[in-house]
Formats: structure tokens, C-alpha cells, sequence
């Protein structure tokens, strides 16, 4: 790591600024809290419990990071992934006469849902890139078309994976390596994939570039639509890696999966230190987000002290003060 | 002579540590013309502004009727009869055309607006200047000379005693121009002031009776039109010597060999037909007026806009360039006028800026860090550039060091020819001789280099040979000797190459 160190002197004389340590210190003082209110808070079952919860928004809100620091936004990745995992199911228990309960079955679906998670982002990035329509209108839209189009799947109700495939496909979500569980296993190599590209990769330094100004990054020689695109196709791919995960779990899929997914992705970013209007962005921060959210809301359920209806108003605090951070913190810099 | 209704007196004005008018006094008389000229950057638009109340006099007084006025805002000036027409128009884009000329202003009878009124007016003052759009279109829909059109109406509207017109002819055809000419003449013999910038001579021997030529920041000569002459004007708006701040030009060496052939290239909607070669160790200036095509055409050579050429030909071999990295691989590079909207990412390290157009060259997959701090350190080496830490935000930086470390990233690439635009635009002298002598020593070791700019002794002090545009096309070309000043704002104004020529 020589070349981290030529830096290192200059960089750690001053203390990160708050926008960096501002969620960092919240995460902190939430598991203080915790500790100190329930003493089952800090167990194993606890913990892995809250981890596998957040894996879902996580990792899709991974992806959301790349989309928002390269100056995007996607609404619609809740729908999509309610749309992915009725269609997954859908496909799954028509092959299961010809497959039969088994592996390949169980790889017919996660390629469903790969796939057509990376359709679905690649048609929010065509329409917002080739055809030049703001992301905001395009994911709106799609968020209504996909949730629709579950809902007409299940015809009203929901979708259910046939009880074999689903006894067959559970360990996806229960089971793990030394007792932690794949979607956490999943959660983490997403994450580091993702801090490396957007840190290290010349991916991540084109979102930022494109995020942050559109005339800069064509004028110096960077294809702006293609990394939007790239943006909206890995988000989508995250999507399906999620549905994935998420499917195992409850073995369905209806008009009321996924709610409301997109806001807490986004708000994980936000919360995070990305930067809403791109240009910036930072994985990791991210991670933080998504573990913030997830605290409140386990924390909220562990003890008495506020009632968990009050669950989404702490967070819509956290958001603002957390954006309040952020800008603090460009006023200084 | 009347008394002047409006009037500039040492009128001072800066912008921050930069002084751009230093002293300017002007006269405007109710009933008379006033042709306002100067090459780009003289003040012209500047001095309109204050003239206006659109931006408030540094030190100076205005005074309006003999007595000094301060108009804290465009509304005040507006409210006391001077109307100012920017060159970007200030219409509401959305809005239609009616509902623009009452914009502030709307008719009302009792609490509602006057529809049938504004509707009957707005035809009549849109029959006047002869613009056959109709009332209710939104102005985003309007063509460039239709929306000049709208501006005239509106100020019709506004009963104006002083007009202020900002290059009104600039987006106009000649028809077009013809038909605000009648209106400017019908607008005089009511006893209307009438102030106008232009840089086509021909029209402000046509139409105005007094010229005010300004050169830096100053107004050097003011006389009745019918005393000068079109190449008297030309001489006036130039004519400064060339200091040492251009290093010693080099001859180009007969057989060096042609780096890159330009055949045909065209820019749609702003050049055509341009064709041009560039030798190894040449320095091609371009000059022109803003919005000749300069800048266009040389987005459009790198593939940064949609261009077509003929041919285009790159050390001997034909190329196709369709977009930015067609360009760059072949060693073409291009430093962007407007450093700060495309050239520079003010919110990041100049480490991230330095490499973004070259960063394939550092490292594979994963970026070489290492490779992108040697890479700083020699740029703030080779480029002197100042920075107090080297993680600044590049937006903190000054204009000069932004300059520089715009050249060290284009440089990254390591360009073969390097189109640089603008090269020196509003950075200090010192700054500007660090780049002229790093733009000479390039060009000394092989490379070939076009440079784009309005200030004409930077091109006389650094070219080689000039290509001047005119409205979308290479008017002229002058190498040697024959690059003058004169000599440019002849072809770039359209008078002609020499008067000789001309009067033949």
C-alpha cells in the first residue's frame, strides 16, 4: 500500500468532516442505545436477524449509489423487484412438471431474475439516456407498470411458489456458511465489489464525473450515456440479486411486495453521504445507511420506550438532519 | 445640438479585482442613433448595462436629463424610459408571446387582466415590426429572429424614450434587419434615443448618425458617422503594439510535414465548408468574431458535435472521427474555451481532474493511484501551478492555475495536435505568458497547434499563419507580414482583405 501513503500525512492532519463522521457516530450511538435498552440486542440472533433484513435494501441500494452519483434516480426498483419475484415464481412453478424439484429449477429462476432485472434497467436507461427523459418521469412510470403488471400476475392476490419448490429453496435465505447466512454473504460481496469500483475502478471515478457535471465528463472524453445506462443495468441486476434472496423467504410475491423499497434505498444513500444531485458518492456510506434504518426500526421493536408507529418519523429525521450534514460540510470544503 | 438624455460620465466599473471599464463617458440624444462599437471584450455590452441600471457603475456618475440618476434595479431604469435588449434574450420562455410583452406590466380592468386589450395591442405592436407570429405562441417555440422581434415589440410597448439594443442584427437576416431598421428609423423621428451595438460596419454606416468606438475599457473616439469611413472604424477599434509578451515566433520549416488535412467540414447550423491544413511546428491561429463558428468547428473536428467532413486527414492517413475518443486516439486534442462549465470539475481534487480524460493511461481496471499522484506532482511542476494543498477544491483555485491545470490535463493525452481555445481568457498577464511559452515550445518540438481566440494579438503574437471566420465560414487567410490587426477585422467584419481590393 506505498501509494496510499504518500498521501496519508496531508489527508489525516484534519479531522474527517462531518459529513463523514456524522453517520458513523449515528450508527454508534444507535447500537449504544440498543445495548442499553434490551440485552438481547447485541445477541447472534439479533444481529444476523437485522443484518439479513437489511441485506434486501442494501444490496439494492448499493446499486441505487452508482445510479444517484451519476446524477440519476431510480423510483422504481421496489416494483421491479415485487414484478421479478412474481414472474420468477411464475416461471419456476410452470417448469416444475419438466425440471422437477431440484437445482436447475432453482437456476432457471435466479437467471429469470437476473435477466430480467437487467432488462428492466436497461429500458429505464435507454428511455432516460437515448430518448433524453428525466429519470424522475421514466421511474415513475415504470414503478406503475410494474406494479400493475404484479398485481395483474396474481390477479389481485398473490403469487405462491408451488410448497416443494419452496421447502427445496429455502435454505437460500435460512441457511449460510458458519452461521451466517447467504443473503448477509451475498450482501457483503456486493459491497466491497461495489466500494472498489466506485473508489478504485474507472467506472466509479465516470459516475462521479458525469454526476457532477455532464459538459465536463463528454469533454473529457467520457461516454456520459453509456455510464448512465451502466448505472441503471447494474442497478437492475442488483434488483434481481435481491429478489433472489428475497423470494425464499416468504415464497411469494404480491401487489404489496416491495413497498416503498425505492424510498428507503434512496434514503440509505442519502443518509450515507452521497450526494442527491450526484457527483459524489460513496459506497460504504451507503452500508451505513441501510444499517441506520434497520436499527431504528429493530430497536423500536426491542424495547417500549417509543412506540414503533413513530418508526418512520425517526427516520424522516435522520434523512434531514443528514442532508443538513451535507451541506455544512460543502460549505466549509 | 439637443442636450444628451442620457449620459455616462467617468463611468468606472469592476468586476471584483478586474477593472473593465475605466472612465467611459457617453452621450445619447432623444431623436439620434448611437453605433456603439469595439472588438470583443472592449465593454461594450458593459457600458450598455450601466447605461441601463441592469449593473450598477463602479465609481461614475449617469445622468438622465442633466440630473444624476443610481437605478437600484432594471425596473427603475425601465420606469424612467430606458429599455435595454440583451443580447441573450430576456424572455420568459414559457410564457407566449402576449403574455411577454405585458410581462410586469400586465393591462387590468378592475381585479382581472384586460385580455381583449393586451390581445389588440400586442397585434399592433407586432404588426409594426412586421412579425407574423401569433400572440399565443410560447416563446421556447419562436425562432432566434422572431424572439428579437418579440423584444422590439415589447419595448414598443413599453413607450420607451431611450432604446438600448445589445447586437439586435447578430441573429438576423438581412431582411429581418432591413424591416428593424424601418422601425429604428420610425422610432428616431418620434424623438426616441437609440443606442445599438454592432460589429457589421456596414450596417452602422447605414443607420447610425453618431459611432462611439471603444477599445479596452475606453471610449477613443466619438464622431458623426458620415466622418469615417468603414476602414477608418476598423483601425480605430484596433491599432496597439504587440509587446514581448509572445515569445520569438519560429519559422516553420517549408517541408515539414502536414500533421492534419481538414477538407470540408461541416458544422450544422454553425460552419460550413472549412477546409485547412496544419503543419508540424505550426502555430494556425483562428480568429473571428464570438459566434463566427470557431469554436463549433473544432467540437465538431473532435467529435465533441455532430460534424461531417469531406476528409479529414491525420498524418497522412484518412480518419473518421465520430466522437471524443476518435479524437483522442489519433493524438487530437482539444482545450475548451469555458473552463469552468466543461473544462474543470469545480467540486472535485485536481488529482481526479488532472487524469479524467486520460485515465485509461493510468492503470488497468482498478486506477493506479500511485501512477495519478506522480502524474499531479509533475503537472504542478511543469505548469507552476499554485495551490495551496493538493487536495484543493480545483473550484478554489484562480482562474490562472484552473487554466494551467486544464493544459497538463489535456496534456495527459499526450496530443500530436492540440486545438486550444481561448487559451488565456480572463487570467493574468503572467499567467498568459506561461502559456504562450509553453503553447512556442510545443510547436518548437513537433507538434501542431491551432489556437482559437478573440483577443487579436494573441493571435498576431503567436501565430504562425491566420485563418479568420466569418459567419460559419474561413473568410480569409493571412500568414506572414500580412497578419495585422487591420487585416483581421477586415475579413471577420466582412469590409474585405485590403481597401485596394475592395474599391476595385
Amino acid at each position: 500500500m506505498a501509494s496510499e501513503t504518500v498521501n496519508m500525512p496531508e489527508r489525516r492532519r484534519k479531522l474527517p468532516s462531518m459529513s463523514v463522521l456524522g453517520p458513523v457516530i449515528a450508527l454508534l450511538v444507535l447500537v449504544a442505545i440498543g445495548a442499553m435498552m434490551n440485552p438481547n440486542f447485541l445477541g447472534a440472533g439479533n444481529i444476523t436477524n437485522v443484518l439479513a433484513r437489511s441485506a434486501f435494501i442494501g444490496i439494492i441500494a448499493v446499486g441505487m449509489t452508482f445510479v444517484i452519483t451519476a446524477g440519476g434516480l431510480d423510483l422504481s426498483v421496489g416494483s421491479m423487484a415485487a414484478f421479478i419475484a412474481g414472474l420468477m415464481i411464475l416461471v419456476m412453478n410452470a417448469a416444475l412438471p419438466v425440471l422437477g424439484v431440484g437445482v436447475p429449477i432453482i437456476l432457471l429462476g435466479m437467471a429469470t431474475a437476473l435477466i430480467a432485472g437487467l432488462l428492466a434497467g436497461l429500458l429505464n436507461g435507454f428511455l432516460i439516456t437515448t430518448l433524453g427523459i428525466e429519470a424522475f418521469i421514466v421511474t415513475l412510470g415504470t414503478m406503475g407498470i410494474y406494479r400493475s403488471l404484479v398485481t395483474w400476475l396474481a390477479d389481485g392476490g398473490t403469487l405462491s411458489l408451488d410448497f416443494g419448490l419452496r421447502t427445496f429453496y429455502r435454505p437460500v435465505y435460512f441457511d449460510g456458511i458458519l452461521g451466517v447466512s447467504w443473503p448477509i454473504i451475498v450482501f457483503a460481496l456486493v459491497v466491497i465489489i461495489g466500494e472498489v469500483v466506485m473508489s478504485r475502478a474507472r467506472f466509479g471515478r465516470h459516475c462521479a464525473a458525469t454526476g457532477s457535471s455532464e459538459h465536463v465528463a463528454h469533454y473529457s472524453n467520457v461516454n456520459v450515456n453509456r455510464t448512465r445506462l451502466a448505472t441503471y443495468a447494474m442497478l437492475g441486476v442488483l434488483v434481481g440479486v435481491a429478489t433472489i434472496m428475497y423470494v425464499p423467504r416468504l415464497g411469494s410475491a404480491s401487489a404489496s411486495t416491495g413497498v416503498l423499497w425505492e424510498l428507503e434505498a434512496i434514503a440509505a444513500v442519502i443518509i450515507g453521504g452521497t450526494v442527491l444531485k450526484g457527483g459524489f458518492g460513496r459506497v460504504w456510506g451507503t452500508v451505513i445507511g441501510v444499517l441506520i434504518l434497520s436499527l431504528i426500526d429493530n430497536i423500536l421493536n426491542l424495547t417500549d420506550l417509543v412506540s414503533p408507529y413513530l418508526n418512520g418519523a425517526i427516520q424522516g429525521v435522520i434523512i434531514i438532519l443528514a442532508v443538513i450534514l451535507q451541506r455544512e460540510a460543502k460549505a466549509k470544503g | 445640438m439637443t442636450e444628451p438624455v442620457l449620459s455616462l460620465r467617468n463611468v468606472h466599473k469592476s468586476f471584483g479585482p478586474v477593472e473593465v471599464l475605466h472612465g467611459v463617458d457617453l452621450d445619447i440624444r432623444a431623436g439620434e442613433v448611437l453605433a456603439l462599437i469595439g472588438e470583443n471584450g472592449a465593454g461594450k455590452s458593459t457600458a450598455m448595462k450601466c447605461l441601463a441600471g441592469y449593473q450598477p457603475a463602479s465609481s461614475g456618475r449617469i445622468l438622465l436629463d442633466g440630473e444624476e440618476v443610481s437605478f437600484a434595479s432594471l425596473h427603475e431604469g425601465e420606469a424612467a424610459g430606458i429599455v435595454l435588449i440583451h443580447q441573450e434574450f430576456n424572455l420568459a420562455e414559457q410564457l407566449t408571446v402576449e403574455q411577454n410583452i405585458f410581462l410586469g406590466r400586465e393591462l387590468r380592468r378592475g381585479l382581472l387582466l384586460d385580455k381583449a386589450e393586451m390581445r389588440r395591442r400586442s397585434r399592433e405592436y407586432l404588426a409594426r415590426v412586421k412579425c407574423r407570429v401569433d400572440p399565443d405562441t410560447p416563446v421556447s417555440k419562436l425562432s432566434n429572429s422572431d424572439k428579437q422581434m418579440v423584444e422590439i415589440a415589447k419595448a414598443l410597448g413599453r413607450d420607451a424614450r431611450v432604446l438600448i439594443m445589445d447586437e439586435p442584427t447578430a441573429v438576423l437576416t438581412n431582411a429581418e434587419a432591413a424591416i428593424l431598421f424601418e422601425q429604428v428609423e420610425a422610432l428616431r423621428a418620434t424623438g426616441t434615443a437609440i443606442v445599438f451595438t454592432s460589429h457589421k460596419l456596414g450596417e452602422v454606416k447605414q443607420i447610425a448618425d453618431r459611432v462611439s468606438v471603444m477599445r479596452d475599457g475606453m471610449v477613443v473616439q466619438t464622431a458623426p458617422v458620415q466622418d469615417m469611413s468603414e476602414d477608418q472604424m476598423a483601425t480605430a477599434m484596433v491599432g496597439r503594439d504587440v509587446s514581448d509578451l509572445y515569445p520569438a515566433k519560429a519559422e516553420v520549416a517549408a517541408d515539414a510535414p502536414v500533421l492534419l488535412r481538414v477538407d470540408g467540414l461541416d458544422v450544422p447550423g454553425f460552419a460550413e465548408g472549412v477546409s485547412f491544413a496544419l503543419r508540424a511546428g505550426e502555430i494556425l491561429g483562428i480568429a473571428g468574431l464570438v459566434g463566427s463558428g470557431r469554436t463549433e468547428a473544432m467540437e465538431g473536428l473532435c467529435g465533441l458535435r455532430i460534424a461531417r467532413a469531406d476528409r479529414t486527414e491525420i498524418a497522412g492517413q484518412s480518419v473518421q472521427i465520430r466522437k471524443p475518443s476518435d479524437a483522442l486516439r489519433h493524438r487530437l486534442c482539444y482545450l475548451t474555451e469555458d473552463r469552468k462549465l466543461r473544462g474543470l470539475l469545480l467540486d472535485k481534487g485536481m488529482r481526479e481532474n488532472l487524469t479524467l480524460q486520460a485515465l485509461a493511461r493510468f492503470g488497468g481496471l482498478l486506477i493506479d493511484q500511485k501512477a495519478e499522484d506522480a502524474a499531479l506532482t509533475r503537472a504542478i511542476r511543469e505548469f507552476d501551478i499554485r495551490a495551496g494543498r493538493r487536495d484543493v477544491r480545483v473550484g478554489n483555485l484562480s482562474g490562472g492555475n484552473q487554466q494551467k491545470l486544464l493544459l497538463a490535463k489535456v496534456m495527459q493525452s499526450e496530443p500530436q495536435i492540440l486545438i486550444v481555445d481561448e487559451p488565456t481568457r480572463g487570467i493574468d498577464i503572467g499567467t498568459k505568458q506561461q502559456i504562450y511559452a509553453f503553447l512556442s515550445d510545443l510547436a518548437a518540438s513537433g507538434h501542431g497547434i491551432v489556437v482559437i481566440s478573440s483577443e487579436m494579438q494573441e493571435i498576431i503574437g503567436l501565430a504562425n499563419r491566420v485563418l479568420v471566420m466569418r459567419q460559419g465560414r474561413i473568410a480569409g487567410e493571412l500568414a506572414g507580414e500580412a497578419i495585422t490587426e487591420e487585416a483581421i477585422v477586415r475579413h471577420a467584419v466582412g469590409v474585405g482583405a485590403d481597401p485596394k481590393e475592395r474599391a476595385a
